[in-house]
């Protein structure tokens, strides 16, 4: 059974269409409302207000946390300076991943790093006779995601922190209706937006601040659902849809690496030793065997495909995470679609996919397999450039 | 005189049923001869007391064969199996672990004792998983044979071996250490928390006369693990109607295919003619010949008290009675006309509706060894403690349970002797009923009839020679090829048209049928019958 989040009395109350799902064992809603379109235009109209607390949170503090996290993550974060967070990714000897999230420093000895997955024993593993501690504080703390184009004006209004200075990526203490809190400036939409860290103890106190300031903006209590659909537009891959981690693998194959899975701009190789270096080194020198790509279905034969059964072009109301065959234009599967939305601003099918290299360049036209009245067709995918949908008041 | 049967198949448990059925089906014609008035052996149900109806001996079903039941058509003879919903682990302090089929539950549970143990536990059950299927296409053949210079043979052992090196460097490694080490060294590789680890470390003990600290026991884990196969608990699971039930449904699927059965048709003793398996000699006298004779007995009983010693080479004699079968357990099984009341956490609820385990520590468990080593049965033994009348009513009258309870150790050879066993017996019940009254005040008076099974009662009640539930450990050095006896481990034996069957045989124990098919299928491939 899952547990209830410290956001839990206002999410249940709120969500009147019973929709919810074990989120890392919470509950968590999928949609508010039974369908998912009034969430998702929050997010990209006014402001989604969503509970990421079911996030895995770690506190690693001491002299070496520095020093601890560098051999951890493939991405340097001596680079890091206090008040910044940054979007990473740690793999196995092997090189192949086993999770992503961010490492926000927050002091000169004190990070905090998310996880889709329980990484307590990763990281004490590795922390050999290095002088930190490492704290699971998932549930300790409450994570209050306000993502969308009003959330700034929707925090100035409360917080005292000043946000107009806060950057993409950084993150400032602040004071939300008496509790005190850490907001980074980060999110999974790819629209502007902040996360609230909080003391679960304060987790109703900020909900209805945050509430009570976004209503008359037109914020909205949103779900699972709507932030897929966000993701995806954002372009960005979600541990255990996109990629596996290497830890739950039973087969070599479903394993990634990380610029398998269009985390490479994370590794940062030339430096101090760190875990999979070597492999890592190794696959970027080869090249890797596959990639991540977007992909956009052409709409026009999408259209005509329909038409040819007098339909009208369907698309899904929510994202999907089926795995799909790719095809190059002889037929042979080239990859497999991971996980696809129908973007309600782009209007665009919207992809996915892992391809055999040498495929993957911007341009390229594949083929996709869509279901259109019980019978399997083939429809044009051209590889684009991710995030597919990138407003400049991400980091305006 | 004609033989009337193709073949005659000397024990109605659920191995020689499965063998029976399996060669019914290929148009053999089959006698089946129990010696008890109920089928099953130890896969039996039996209404002890009125309307309680107690899996006497073995009490849960994992290693079942599924092509086994897809191939006797068994679900429509009344197969039916009730998932196991968790494992549950009250403490002395009234705390408790419990297991659930639910991954981000069990987390839960199991990082109140350690976060980092939470974490590697899916981890561990990956690696056995794939450990498992390894060992899988070793349970669902013929035992290799490594001392054979055919052609086939060395196909084999290479496609196994091919299929080793296909674990690749981690898990080759990790096999090796299956094999050689304990329980708990091995578990010891991912975890620290002791209250995960003793419950864990038990299925590396169960029907062995080992510690969870003797070496070897790492593979007996391994083998209760394949029960586990999609990392579910709910892959362990009661019959309904007990596991009587099990053997039912094998005895009827054998009977449409035209098998004979008969309950209390003791066999004496085989007829052997010029080394040769003519028949068999029943209690009363009465000779039944066929071609075939097929032993679903232990590996002593079908080669020292069913035959001659001279009918068989002593070399052979002297390997047989090496082959271990020290019993080391027992079962308690009660009615009671309430269910139990644990201390940390009282009432009813789903933490009942799988296995209890009574293993609070390492320590507690080498200890319950300790005295057995030494000829006494545990005062304080591990339990495995089942309540199947929870999920399945048909067990128990309505509000009422059954509580079954193995237990583990009691050594066959305690130090007054075996046959004071009796003698020993109630206090045994009492050793059992105090421990697990230590975790639910108040059982003692709820039990409304109790029936104590020593490993004496065992080999007495259903023929398990030194009440070995096994027919033999389990321990790595009595498996594949060696199991009974090197160059024996192929269903045949010594006398010729005298075949092997039972758990003594290749895969080995639990209710899992492999046995009886495998020994079936061998037969009908060699021409035997």
């Amino acid at each position: 059974m899952p547990i209830p989040s410290p956001f839990h009395p206002r999410t249940q109350a709120a969500c009147v269409s019973l929709r919810f799902k074990d989120w890392a064992g919470y509950y968590a809603v999928c949609a508010y409302d039974t369908y998912v379109e009034r969430e998702y235009f929050a997010f990209r109209h006014a402001a989604g207000i969503i509970d990421v607390t079911p996030l895995y949170k770690y506190e690693v503090r001491g002299p070496d946390a520095e020093a601890l996290l560098c051999r951890v993550m493939a991405r340097n974060i001596a680079k890091l300076k206090v008040g910044q967070v940054a979007y990473g990714c740690w793999c196995d000897d092997d090189g192949k991943l086993l999770d992503d999230g961010t490492v926000s420093r927050l002091d000169e000895q004190a990070y905090r790093v998310t996880a889709a997955e329980p990484s307590l024993a990763w990281f004490c593993t590795n922390s050999g006779d290095l002088d930190v501690t490492i704290e699971d504080s998932t549930d300790r703390i409450a994570a209050l995601s306000v993502q969308g184009p009003c959330a700034r004006d929707l925090l100035t209004q409360f917080c005292d922190a000043p946000l107009d200075n806060l950057r993409f990526f950084r993150l400032t203490r602040a004071t939300l209706d008496g509790a005190d809190v850490v907001i980074t400036r980060t999110g999974y939409t790819g629209d502007l937006g902040y996360e609230i860290w909080a003391d679960a103890g304060d987790a109703l106190r900020v909900w209805d601040a945050v509430m009570d300031a976004g209503r008359p903006l037109g914020a909205l209590p949103a779900g699972l659902d709507a932030m897929d659909i966000t993701r995806i537009e954002a372009g960005f891959v979600m541990n255990g849809v996109d990629y596996h981690s290497a830890n739950h693998c039973l087969i070599e194959s479903r394993k990634s690496t990380p610029y398998e899975a269009g985390l490479g701009w994370t590794v940062h190789l030339d430096r101090e030793p760190f875990i999979g270096q070597t492999a890592l080194r190794r696959e970027k020198h080869n090249g890797p065997a596959r990639r991540l790509a977007g992909l956009v279905m052409d709409w026009d034969e999408f259209e005509a495909l329909f038409a040819r059964y007098n339909l009208p072009p369907e698309v899904c109301t929510s994202a999907w995470r089926t795995s799909i065959p790719i095809y190059n234009r002889d037929g042979r599967q080239v990859g497999y679609a991971t996980s696809g939305a129908w973007s309600p601003t782009l209007k665009q099918n919207l992809v996915l996919a892992t391809l055999d290299a040498p495929h993957g360049q911007p341009g390229e036209w594949l083929r996709m397999e869509v279901t259109v009245e019980h019978t399997r067709h083939q429809v044009g995918v051209v590889v684009t450039d991710r995030p597919f949908f990138d407003p400049p008041r991400k980091r305006s | 005189m004609a033989a009337t049967y193709d073949a005659i198949v000397v024990g109605g448990g659920h191995n020689g049923l499965v063998c029976a059925a399996y060669l019914a089906k290929a148009g053999r014609r089959v006698l089946v001869l129990e010696r008890r008035h109920v089928l099953g052996g130890a896969a039996v149900t039996e209404e002890l007391y009125p309307g309680f109806k107690f899996s006497v001996c073995s009490y849960v079903v994992s290693l079942f064969r599924a092509h086994i039941i897809r191939e006797l058509n068994l679900a429509r003879h009344g197969y039916d199996i009730i998932p196991l919903e968790c494992s549950f682990l009250p403490l002395p302090d009234g705390d408790a672990l419990c297991r659930w089929s639910d991954a981000h539950q069990t987390y839960r549970e199991i990082a109140r004792f350690s976060a980092k143990d939470a974490e590697v536990y899916p981890e561990f059950s990956l690696a056995m998983t794939k450990m498992a299927q390894f060992a899988k296409r070793l349970i669902d053949a013929p035992a290799p044979d490594p001392g054979s210079a055919s052609p086939r043979e060395l196909i084999k052992l290479l496609r196994l071996g091919r299929a080793f090196t296909a674990l690749g460097g981690d898990l080759m490694h990790l096999n090796t250490q299956l094999l050689t080490m304990s329980a708990v060294d091995f578990l010891d590789l991912w975890f620290e928390s002791g209250v995960l680890k003793a419950p864990m470390s038990v299925s590396g003990i169960i029907g062995t006369f080992l510690g969870v600290r003797s070496p070897g026991t790492a593979y007996v884990l391994l083998h209760h693990y394949m029960g586990e196969i999609d990392g579910a608990f709910r892959s362990w699971g009661f019959s309904r109607g007990g596991t009587g039930q099990v053997s039912q449904s094998i005895a009827s699927a054998a009977r449409a295919f035209g098998a004979e059965i008969r309950t209390e048709a003791p066999v004496a003793r085989w007829i052997i003619r010029h080394g040769q398996a003519r028949g068999v000699v029943l209690e009363n006298g009465d000779e039944i010949h066929a071609k075939t004779v097929v032993s679903g007995l232990d590996p002593h009983r079908t080669f020292l008290a069913m035959a001659d010693a001279d009918q068989l080479d002593p070399h052979f004699v002297r390997r047989i009675k090496q082959f271990k079968m020290r019993g080391s357990s027992g079962k308690v099984n009660l009615a009671v006309d309430r269910l139990p009341d644990f201390v940390g956490r009282p009432g009813n609820g789903p933490h009942l509706r799988g296995d209890i385990a009574i293993a609070p520590s390492i320590d507690y468990l080498e200890r319950a060894y300790d005295q057995a080593k030494y000829g006494d049965f545990s005062q304080r033994p591990y339990l495995n403690v089942v309540i199947p009348s929870l999920v399945d009513p048909s067990v128990a009258p309505p509000g009422k349970h059954v509580i079954s309870c193995f237990v583990q150790y009691a050594p066959y050879n305690i130090k007054e002797g075996a046959d004071h066993w009796p003698d020993r017996r109630e206090a045994f019940g009492d050793a059992v009923v105090d421990t697990l009254a230590e975790y639910c005040p108040g059982l003692a008076d709820s039990i409304l009839f109790r029936q104590v099974l020593t490993p004496w009662d065992l080999e007495q009640q259903f023929g398990l020679t030194e009440g070995n539930i096994f027919h033999g450990e389990l321990s790595p050095e009595q498996l594949l090829f060696q199991r009974p006896a090197a160059g024996w481990a192929r269903y045949k034996t010594p006398i010729r048209n005298l075949w092997m069957c039972g758990s003594g045989t290749h895969p080995g124990g639990g209710i899992m049928g492999a046995p009886g098919e495998l020994a079936a299928k061998t037969m009908l491939k060699s021409g035997a019958v």
